[in-house]
Formats: structure tokens, sequence, C-alpha cells
């Protein structure tokens, strides 16, 4: 199925929950649906499920208008958010429901409902907790019944609100992974709404970036992580430095730093400029415009090193990222001096009224990439 | 375009509202249709009639006092049942809803059966010259009975989700146990409390079962408002009955008005956080 | 619990004032709620075993036991099936007047029980509203069985109602939703999702509703008419031989309304110990 999302609108009392939202999906493809709370990503999930409905715009399925289909028959599988199990039915009778409720006719007979539920049982790795209910699993374990329930059905799409919102770290990343599996397995159209950037990178095949009901940004994760679309894009995904620049003679330049470029030609005097932590040189050569920077702190994280860096001239804090067994290779002690210059960035010019337009984006990369 | 998600919102809706119009609002109205007929003189009239505001006034004014009497006994019990454990706790906190289960008649008989001069209890309260039954003192009593349930079932579920950090937190800065239970336990029990007050004030009210055995119903001493519509009734004089039912009906509402403006503004800590 | 730890460690003052404190509340809770509830068995006996058969062993006290099943029978039902359809619209969906329509459930909590009888004579009494036409179709509501059970189902209309809103709040619409989105149907929903969910606070509402509606006295008092055998329930029937003098008759029927008092307590207080969180934060204001 290809749904073909064009031009919704959905208001709630207060707040524009979609904003002019136009979107479509390929047949097969696992969609995140990434942004901050209120930013609209789970009412346009509902929308999909049949749980809500816009104000305006359409929803079509393979040229078939998608919205005038109840929510029970839209062949639709829905994780949701606390995952909504029957509290008063077991595992394996929470699995059975959607395909117990089926009319008469087309209802699976009483083997047949069983062998699939054991069939889901053990794909979800729960063979042997079928007797118990939902009060007596743990958090992964529910959300795996949850989807086991909302694939009995066998559905031509998967929605998942939140899907690992509610689990603790480790659980997580272990539950991510597998979904990833069981989507290569199942080829199944899956869109999921989350908070987590880390979550949507590692798992979508594509990313739709959501702020204040408006889709700021859809692409591989990829794309999103190196191109970023709007300023937005820019701060919501990973760590980023932010600082701004100004137009002189040698094109933008922030203190001793420069681009030696100005892709807009004189029609802007300031822009902004975001560098990934990791974008950051931290010994540049003489030859090379850069600022001296003092290395206020180390934070050792595991294999990465988070490096406070500050620069007096500008009053700036940067943050710049290293590997851990490169701290001792570099020589890096907090305390001492550094040239450090961006070895990329992305950057939005400023209107007169400081406002950042997203349309004439301009991704810059140091021209002589040398090794760190 | 728009469409509901869950079903059955018409039928549910639809059926609510018939039954509530048929069962409630349509004979409130006739209520207030038949008020009507005496006209604003006649019921002034009435209304300004010794005995009808006798009658009213103990109402309100037994009402009112039963109503802060179980507020205190109320605060006192439900914090013992919550805070302390003792052997028969379990059944002595069953035991606090009694009166919302026995029937008003029965607690009225037997409230009367207990106070009078030769009862387990007026025995004993005669000779130091206190008559309970068939006085206004009786009525009071039936009204602290049938109000009692209240201040302790709104308080208990507040009193048990207290953060027992705060208390622990006052006495840290120096506070004595009284000064932490009046600063800070009393004011954030507070709402919950005016709650429990203005259930057992309205209930205690217009209540007729209990009070009218151990009342006596002497006129102009010991008669309730809800009993002379009751005479009012036996003499066809409707709309009289009426009117009194309707002054009784504004009388509780104003009351509870008043009630949940106090509440609000005791609340008034709550309403930031959304 | 950490009241126990407490009272252990804490210095004597505190002790003796926790002491006091629990002294204090079980003697009021003594002399003022097991007092009553003990004279009225004791009075029910006070002649013996015998007399006290005897008293509710009479046709009228039989009639009257039938009656006040009857009324129940028919009136919470019928409360049932409001309140449930009352708290699926208020907590289900949005729409203008919702808090007034909350309003209006809880209005019969706050009138006289006498008002309460008062409004349907005004209404089908003689001189009501309705009176002469029924007069003319030969239909008696007032002072007959139709008025008593109106009165009820009006002084007993909120307690199922009050019982689910704030569970079905509390519980929110996912679970349905997830029903809804598994294909199935609006009953199967309800029959398979909410009503389980539901059944313990409903059987709680029920509970109460019963007991009130079993008990009441005011608002049936003043449409009953007080036709021995024909109109009287039980609690009128312990009024009318109170009143003539008929201690032992009329203590024995209030024992009966007493026992089923005791076991509606029972009956609650074992909802609320073992489905506590299936009943839930249940807003107060049972009668």
């Amino acid at each position: 199925m290809t749904l073909e999302l064009s031009r919704l609108h959905r208001r709630f009392a207060g707040f524009q929950a979609l904003d002019d939202v136009s979107l479509s999906i390929a047949p097969g493809e696992f969609l995140a649906l990434l942004g901050p709370s209120g930013s609209g990503k789970t009412t346009l999930l509902r929308i999909l499920a049949g749980l809500d409905y816009p104000d305006s715009g359409s929803v079509h399925n393979d040229g078939e208008n998608f919205l005038a289909q109840p929510a029970r028959e839209r062949r639709i599988g829905m994780v949701f958010q606390h995952y909504a199990l029957f509290r008063h039915l077991t595992v394996v009778e929470n699995i059975a429901f959607g395909l117990r409720v089926r009319p008469w006719r087309l209802r699976p007979s009483r083997g047949e409902i069983r062998a699939r539920v054991d069939r889901l049982l053990r794909r979800v790795q729960l063979e042997g907790m079928g007797a118990r209910y939902p009060a007596q699993l743990s958090g992964g374990q529910r959300q795996r019944v949850a989807l086991a329930r909302a694939l009995a059905v066998e559905p031509d799409m998967l929605l998942l609100d939140e899907p690992f919102g509610a689990l603790d770290a480790q659980v997580r990343v272990t539950l991510r992974r597998w979904l990833r599996e069981l989507h290569e397995e199942l080829e199944l159209t899956t869109v999921f709404v989350t908070h987590d950037q880390e979550e949507a990178l590692e798992l979508a095949d594509r990313v739709a970036v959501m702020n204040n009901g408006r889709i700021e940004q859809v692409g591989t994760p990829e794309v999103i992580y190196q191109q970023p679309a709007t300023p937005f894009v820019c701060e919501f995904i990973g760590k980023v430095n932010r600082f701004n620049v100004w137009s002189g003679n040698q094109g933008f330049a922030a203190g001793s730093w420069s681009l030696h470029d100005d892709p807009w030609q004189g029609r802007y005097t300031e822009a902004v400029a975001y560098v990934r932590p990791e974008q950051l040189r931290l010994a540049a050569p003489a030859s090379q415009p850069a600022w001296e920077a003092r290395l206020r702190h180390i934070y050792l994280a595991g294999s990465v090193a988070h490096l406070d860096l500050y620069v007096a001239s500008l009053d700036l804090s940067l943050e710049a990222d290293v590997a851990s067994e490169d701290l001792s290779r570099l020589g890096l002690q907090a305390g001492m001096e550094l040239r450090v210059a961006p070895r990329g960035a992305v950057l939005f010019p400023l209107d007169r009224d400081g406002r950042p337009l997203s349309a004439e984006r301009w991704i810059w990369q140091a021209r002589s990439p040398v090794p760190a | 375009m728009r469409r509901r998600v869950l079903p059955g919102f018409g039928i549910s809706l639809g059926y609510a509202l018939a039954y509530l119009g048929l069962i409630v609002l349509l004979p409130l109205a006739a209520l207030a249709w038949k008020a009507s007929g005496i006209g604003v003189e006649g019921l002034l009239r009435l209304l300004s009639s010794p005995r009808t505001l006798a009658a009213l006034r103990l109402s309100v004014v037994g009402a009112v006092v039963a109503a802060l009497v179980n507020a205190v006994i109320g605060l006192l019990v439900g914090w013992v049942l919550v805070r302390y454990r003792f052997p028969g706790r379990r059944l002595f906190d069953a035991l606090v809803d009694l009166p919302f289960a026995l029937p008003t008649a029965v607690a009225g008989i037997a409230l009367t059966t207990l106070y009078a001069p030769n009862g387990w209890l007026g025995q004993w309260l005669e000779p130091l010259g206190i008559k309970v039954a068939y006085t206004p003192l009786g009525v009071f009593v039936a009204m602290v009975f049938v109000g009692f349930p209240f201040v302790v079932r709104t308080l208990q579920p507040v009193l048990a989700s207290l953060e027992r950090d705060v208390e622990e937190a006052a006495e840290s800065l120096g506070a004595q146990r009284w000064q932490t239970f009046f600063r800070v336990i009393l004011p954030m029990l507070a709402p919950a409390l005016l709650t429990g007050f203005a259930l057992a004030l309205a209930r205690a009210v217009g209540e007729y079962g209990s009070v009218i055995f151990i009342a006596g119903n002497i006129p102009m001493r010991s008669e309730i408002a809800p009993l002379l519509i009751v005479q009012k009734l036996e003499q066809f004089d409707y709309a009289g009955a009426a009117a009194l039912g309707v002054a009784m009906l504004a009388i509780s509402f104003a009351l509870l008005v008043l009630v949940s403006l106090l509440q609000r503004w005791s609340h008034r800590w709550q309403e930031r956080s959304l | 619990m950490s009241a126990v730890m407490r009272s252990r460690t804490v210095a004597w003052p505190r002790r003796l004032v926790h002491v006091v404190l629990i002294a204090l509340a079980l003697v009021f809770l003594v002399l003022f709620l097991l007092l009553p509830l003990a004279t009225v068995f004791v009075e029910a006996f006070r002649q013996g075993v015998a007399p006290y058969l005897e008293a509710i062993k009479q046709p009228e006290a039989l009639s009257a036991i039938k009656l006040t099943l009857l009324v129940a029978v028919i009136a919470v039902p019928l409360n049932l099936v409001f309140g449930v359809a009352a708290a699926w619209a208020i907590t289900r969906f949005e729409f203008p007047g919702k808090a007034l329509l909350g309003a209006f459930i809880d209005l019969p909590f706050s009138v006289s029980p006498v008002v309460s009888g008062l409004v349907y004579v005004l209404l089908f009494g003689a001189q009501g509203w309705f009176g002469p036409w029924l007069d003319d179709h030969g239909i008696k509501i007032i002072f007959a069985v139709p008025g008593l059970v109106l009165a009820t189902i009006f002084v007993t209309l909120p307690f199922v109602a009050r019982e689910l809103i704030p569970l079905m709040q509390a519980q929110g619409s996912e679970e349905e939703e997830a029903a809804r989105v598994l294909g199935a149907s609006g009953w199967q929903m309800f029959f398979r999702v909410t009503l389980p969910n539901i059944r313990w606070a409903l059987l709680y509402g029920v509970l109460l509703c019963n007991a009130r509606a079993m008990g009441e006295f005011g608002a049936v008092s003043v449409v009953s008419g007080h036709i021995r055998g024909l109109t009287t329930t039980m609690p009128l029937e312990v009024e009318m031989r109170y009143n003539e003098y008929e201690y032992v008759g009329a203590f024995a029927i209030a024992s009966l309304l007493a026992l089923l008092a005791l076991l509606t307590l029972a009956l609650k207080s074992l909802l609320e110990w073992r489905y506590g969180d299936e009943i839930a934060a249940h807003a107060p204001g049972g009668h």
C-alpha cells in the first residue's frame, strides 16, 4: 500500500496539532515521525489509525480514500504508547482478540487461532508466558505482547506510538534491534512515533522531523543528520554547537576564524552556523584560520570524550567529541590552549528581523580536509 | 469528515439526557411551577411565618453546626484510621460507613431509644440536666450521625497521599509537631475537609428520616423544615409545600455555592499546576 | 508500616498523643455508631425470639419485605443502565454542557428526600400536572407502587454514575481504541473490554444504590400514602409500628434492615480490599 497524505490540518482547542502536512509512505518502508511533544506526530499517527480525523486534507491509499474507512476496516496494527493491553485478558487472549471479534464467517477456527497465537508467541519470544496477565509482565514483555496482538490480524501497516518510551535504556536498545530485524523479515510498512532522535536515526529508513504541527524535513537518517534543512532540525538532531558569523572582507567570519566565502553574494550580513561536536578540529595548523580556545574540562563518557572548550575572544563555549583513545595520542589535558576550527558547518542567513532563512541554507566544508 | 472513533455517543448521551430529564428535571420543573402558584407575596408570607422561620432556622443552623462538628471529629477519626496501626482498625474503618448503609428510619428509632431518658445513654445524661431526645439537641445528634462518614471518607485518600517528606522537612526546619500540623498538614487538607463539610451539610439540611423520631417535632422548637412540607402535603396545601420545597432547594444551593467558593480559595495553590 | 516503626521509635510524649487520639476516635465510633446498631438488635429481641419471629411473620411485614424488594429490583437496574450510559458519554466524548450534565447527575444528592417525593406528588398527584389525565385513565402513580419506584429512582440516581465516572476517566479510552483498531464492533468492544474493566466499580455502585433503594424513607414516605399491606415498604412499616408503640415489631423489621446494612458494609469492604485499584479513586458521596 502506498499512502499519500495531503495537506492535513488538525486543530485542537487552542493549538494547531497539524499544519499543512503532506507526506507519502511507500510500501514496506520503515518511517519514523520524530519531534518534541506537541509537534503533532502522535496526531498524525492517530489519523492513520482512524482514531482521529483531520479538519481538512486527505489520505489516499493506492488512490482510495483512506479516511472514509473506519478504524476497524483499515487493516492496521497499532501499538499504543502504554500498550493498551486488555488487563483482564491473558497474553494469549490479548493476542487472539482481533481474530475472535471477527464476524463469524471470517473468523478462523479455534485451532487456527491457537496455532497463529503460538506462532506469534514464538516470534516475540514469549513462549510459556501465554497464560500470564499483563500485570505479571515486565515492560519489555508487555511491549512485545502489544506487538504480537497488532500483528495477529495480519495488518497491511504497523503503527507504533513511542514504542520504547516506557522502557529502560538497556531493554530499549535490545528491542530496537529486534524490531528492526522483525521489520526486515516481514517487510511490513511501519510508521513509528518517537521523540528520541537516536532511536529514529538508528531504526528508520526515512525520518520525518516534525515541529509545531509541520514537517520540517523528510529524508534518510544520513540526510537528516548531515544536511539538516532547518535550524530546528540542526538543534533537535544530535548535539550541535551554534554561533553567529558576520559578513566581512573575506566572506563570513566569526572572530579569527573565517569561511573565505559568501554564497549569498552580499545579500545578508549575518548568519547562524551549526557545527557538530565531531566536526571541530582541535589542532588546526597555523596556516589555517582558527580560534584560540582553552580546554576547560574533559568529560570521559566511555568510548567518547566530550571536551568543553572556551573561546575567550568570542565568549563562546564549544563542545568537541573525540574518541577516548585519542586523548593521549593528542596529548589533551584540561587547561591547555588549542587552535580550534570547524571542518564543516551548516549555515542559515538571518533576515533583518534576525530570523534564520531555511530556504537559503549553505552547507560548508573546509577545502582541504586534513586528518585530525 | 469528522467522526467519532468510539461508538455509542448518540445513544448513551441521548438516553442519559432523556432519563435525567424525565426523572429529575421535569419533576423539579413541576415543583417550581407549583411554587410560583402562590406568587411572591404568598411565598414571602409563608416564609415569614414564625413557625416556618423557626423550622428553617433549625434545619440550617443545626446542619451547619453538625457539619462543623463532623469536620472536627471526622478529621480526628480519619487521621487515626490512616496514620496509626491498632488492632481492629479495618473493622472500625468499615464501621464509618454505617450511617450511609443504615436506613434513616432505623437510625432514627435507634437514636431515639438510645437517648430517651431511660435509654442507655439518656439515663446518664438526664441527671446532668442534658436532654437529647425530643429537643433541638436531638435533631443535632441525628444530623451529626447521618453526616459523619462524609468528612472521613473525603479526607482519607488525601491523608494517605500526603507526602511524609513534607512533614519531615517542616520538622527539620525546627517546627514543633503541633506547628507542623497547623501550618503544613491542615492547609493541605483544607480542600478535602471543605468538600466533606459541604457533603455533610447538604445531607443534614434536608435530612428527614433519622431526625423526625428523635426531634419530638414540637412546633417552634424542634420541628424541622422537611417535616413542615410533609404536614402541608397532609393538609393538601400543595402550593405551600412546593414553596417550602423551593425555599429549601434555594438554601442548600446557596450553602453549596458558598462552600465551593471557599473551596476554590483554599485550593488556590493547586490551580497553577496543570 | 512506617507508622508502627515511628511509634516504636518516637519519644514517649508523642506515643502518648497517639494513644490518646486513638482512644478518642474509638470511643466516639463505639458510642456514636456501634451503640445505635446494637440498640436495634437488643430492642428487637427484648421479649425473646418468639415475639421477634412473630413480628416478622405478620402478613404486613411480609408484604412490606416483598414491596421493598420489588422497588429495588426495578429501580436499581434502571439506574445501572443510566449510570453506564452517562459515564460512557461523559468520559469518552467531548460535548458542550458536559460539566452541567455532571452537575445534574449529582443534583438528587443535594435535594431533601422529602422534596424528592414531593416533586412526584406535584407531577402525578390529584392536583398535579398529569393528575387529572391519569385519573381519567384509571392510572394510579401516587399512593401506589409506581410512585414508590419513581421516588426511589430519583434518590438513588447518582450512585452508579458517580462510581463509574472517575474510574473510567482514570482508565482512559486506549484499550477501547485498541479494540476498535483490532476490528471489534461497538458491542464487542463494550462487552469484551469496557465492561470487564468496570465490573467491580459497577458492582460497588450497585451495592450502594441498592442499600439506599431498600432503606429510603423520606421520599417514599411522601408518595406512599401509608396503605398497610399495599404501599408500605420496610422502612415505612418500621415507622408505622414505632408510632403505634409496637416497639418489638418496629425493631424486628429494623433489625432486618440493619442486617442488610451490615451485609452491604461487609461486601463493600470486601470489594475495596480485594479490588481497590479497580474501583479506584471513587468520589465520596454515597449517601
